[in-house]
């Protein structure tokens, strides 16, 4: 290829290129750097071209806030019990529907219902359905005389992080049945024929080829669902409003930026939530070795 | 500049015959309960001047609104005109609302209580015109009082018996659903309320003085709160824990609660189809402490503004004073018993009607309480969040009154001051 011609290859790309790139600095740098910029000022919402730069005092102000350190502990904690009953749940559920059982084209597309939902929606309808008062969930449980009264599941500040977690399971297992369920698919039934016809049992089967060659996708599905996890915000929102038993490092930022106003120290917290989503997944990466397998 | 000036000096009265040549639209904000009386005061109002009001719903948490509201006023938006206004909100927004003091007529600005409308001049400006009057009320179960011969109760200790008697007994008669008192103790905006009413009236202060002291740690708050604690599990379900007004009111209206706190629009909602309280219901000012303290309800008035950004300026300030003016406000007296903020209409034989308790209610917002949104201003909503997260914890067990109260205070301390 003549270096004219290679040349030329290179400027049809970046044409291609630059609808995409426009549009990333539009929607992801642009605001991404607004937000740092502000994180530095003393701005206040109402009327943000109003300012002074007060240099790092915002991030130091969000460090020393208990409340923002009881919100990483939240967040961690939800995010790390949801995601991995979400994998394990989503594992078994993929091998299943991955055997040739009958109607298994209508199971797969019934399974994807709760994450058809609207957040919000499925929220609101599971807090009427754990009321107190008038919740199914009572009902029943006191039907089967487990309990003689409704027990208040969104109220206890014990329980409400467990309801969370157990909302979002119920939510968004079926995403990472989907994921896993795509990474099954490619895996050869050449390879497991060859190991049945050798007498390895099933377990090890799983053990030595199924997860291993399946490690790539259930990566990936752990890295989106844990990235999205620690941004979660419309969920403990909709179901507790502002309880400091469920509020997430999204919350509190919401609140100081929203509620109170505060676009300097808001956008700090901000900035810090997206300094932690980055950490978390650059050990992700990491651990997973997802930038390497991806290339094998 | 000079043409805006222009415009907000042209009478009204003229606008109003031009209408029906050029009709024009204004988007108007309504709250999500009262969607059926604003579309009536639309209808109204379209009959009158031949101009559009288009309703748009609020989020069911009015505090959701807060963030809409902002997102609209910050990006300057021509899409939205009339504003549905909480009085603790007037501070945050005042410098994106129009003054309305020239724009609507000085005769119909003085009909109404004159406290209420000198909680919208901010600055100089008239800010917002008042809709109607919210205080906390409680709402009882006659037919249950009179069924177990007992007194409507003056004090909270007296509410807090007469409420487990009632409830045991009825439970003991086979509703083994019911419970004494329904309220919302959600952590959010209202239990500041909640928790507001009880510690005014047992003489605990109102968070902060009028001067901006910090009077929250004492021993009247401790008990006020003491007493609210002992209620979660006894007369009141845990679930209260996260109930809002909404919530509350399901249990109160499906005939599970004998004591219900609530504003005044649940007086017209317990006596309309669905509920299962129809005729059984009484409505009092809130109980006190002991005796010789004042009922004090949290005073909670809703008003209407107008967007700095709208384009309409004009036909936007003719809809607010025609949905903040007599026909209306009577209009949701007698429809929904909501409580006028017209001083006329307490006279009035048809609202009486609807409201035979309106004499009370008005001895009810001249004793009520306010939120200290007057001091701290754009902070208000950093203070009542310290405060209701705080009071949160303590009713649901995890910290302990008094400390949580010396803490509180401190943290008081820093959050207070308006910038």
């Amino acid at each position: 290829m003549s270096a004219k011609l290679a040349r030329r290859e290179h400027r049809t790309a970046w044409l291609f290129l630059t609808p995409l790139v426009l549009v990333m600095l539009m929607v992801a740098v642009w605001p991404l750097g607004r937000t740092f910029f502000f994180s530095f000022t003393d701005a206040y919402l109402d009327d943000p071209t109003v300012y002074g730069m007060v240099g790092i005092s915002n991030f130091i102000e969000v460090i020393n806030d208990p409340a923002w350190w009881s919100a990483v502990r939240n967040t961690l904690t939800f995010a790390v019990i949801s995601v991995a009953i979400e994998t394990l749940l989503g594992l078994g559920i993929a091998l299943l529907l991955n055997e040739a059982i009958p109607g298994r084209g209508l199971l797969r597309a019934a399974i994807l219902v709760p994450w058809a939902i609207p957040v919000v929606v499925a929220t609101k309808i599971w807090e009427w359905m754990l009321n107190d008062q008038f919740g199914v969930f009572n009902r029943i449980l006191i039907s089967l005389g487990l309990i003689d009264h409704g027990i208040a599941w969104t109220a206890s500040s014990s329980l409400i992080m467990g309801v969370v977690i157990f909302i979002d399971v119920w939510m968004t297992t079926p995403f990472m049945v989907l994921l896993i369920l795509a990474g099954l698919q490619t895996i050869p039934g050449e390879m497991m024929e060859a190991a049945e016809v050798d007498g390895i049992p099933a377990w090890k089967r799983f053990w030595s080829i199924t997860l291993p060659l399946l490690k790539p996708a259930i990566g990936v599905a752990v890295l989106f669902r844990s990235l999205d996890a620690i941004r979660m915000f419309d969920l403990a929102y909709v179901l507790a409003a502002s309880n400091q038993n469920v509020m997430t490092v999204s919350i509190y930022a919401r609140d100081r930026l929203i509620s109170f106003q505060e676009l300097g120290v808001g956008s700090a917290a901000s900035t810090w939530v997206f300094l932690l989503v980055a950490l978390v997944a650059i050990i992700l990466i990491g651990a997973l070795r997802l930038d390497r397998s991806a290339g094998e | 500049m000079f043409n805006r000036k222009l415009a907000f000096s042209l009478p009204l009265l003229a606008l109003m015959g031009a209408g029906a040549a050029h009709a024009e639209t204004v988007s108007v904000f309504c709250a999500s309960t009262e969607f059926e009386l604003c579309t009536k005061a639309a209808a109204a109002w379209k009959e009158k001047t031949g101009n559009e009001a288009k309703i748009n719903k609020m989020p069911a948490l009015l505090d959701d609104a807060i963030p809409l509201y902002q997102q609209l006023l910050a990006a300057k938006s021509t899409d939205v005109d009339v504003l549905f206004l909480d009085v603790i909100w007037l501070g945050m927004f005042k410098n994106n609302l129009l003054d309305l003091s020239t724009v609507v007529p000085k005769a119909d600005q003085d009909q109404h209580f004159a406290s209420t409308l000198n909680a919208a001049k901010l600055d100089g400006k008239l800010v917002a015109m008042p809709a109607y009057m919210d205080v906390g009320l409680m709402f009882y179960r006659k037919d249950l009082l009179e069924k177990y011969g007992k007194p409507a109760p003056k004090t909270w200790e007296e509410l807090t018996a007469t409420a487990k008697e009632i409830q045991d007994k009825e439970r003991a008669d086979g509703k083994s659903d019911m419970w004494g008192y329904a309220w919302q103790a959600k952590s959010f905006e209202g239990l500041t309320c909640d928790a507001l009413e009880l510690i005014s009236s047992s003489g605990g202060g109102t968070i902060l003085s009028d001067d901006g002291k910090v009077t929250i740690d004492n021993p009247a708050a401790a008990g006020a709160l003491t007493l609210a604690k002992s209620w979660i599990g006894t007369i009141s379900p845990e679930g209260v824990l996260n109930y809002d007004e909404e919530a509350s009111r399901a249990v109160f209206e499906s005939g599970n609660a004998v004591f219900h706190r609530n504003w005044p629009y649940v007086w017209g909602t317990s006596q309309t189809t669905g509920s299962a309280v129809i005729d059984k219901v009484g409505m009092m000012p809130l109980p006190v402490g002991k005796a010789g303290e004042k009922s004090s309800g949290c005073l909670g008035p809703m008003y209407y503004g107008v967007s700095k950004f709208s384009t309409k300026p004009d036909i936007a300030a003719n809809f607010v004073d025609f949905i903040t003016g007599p026909d209306m406000q009577k209009m949701r007296a007698v429809d929904a018993a909501f409580n006028p903020s017209i001083t006329a209409l307490y006279t009035d034989p048809d609202v009486l009607k609807k409201i035979p308790f309106l004499k009370d209610n008005q001895q009810a917002f001249a004793d009520s309480a306010s939120r200290p949104s007057g001091y701290t201003g754009t902070s208000y909503n950093r203070v009542s969040q310290a405060f209701y997260r705080s009071v949160h914890d303590m009713l649901s067990g995890s910290k302990e009154v008094e400390s949580s109260l010396k803490d509180l205070a401190a943290r008081l301390e820093k959050l207070k001051e308006s910038r």
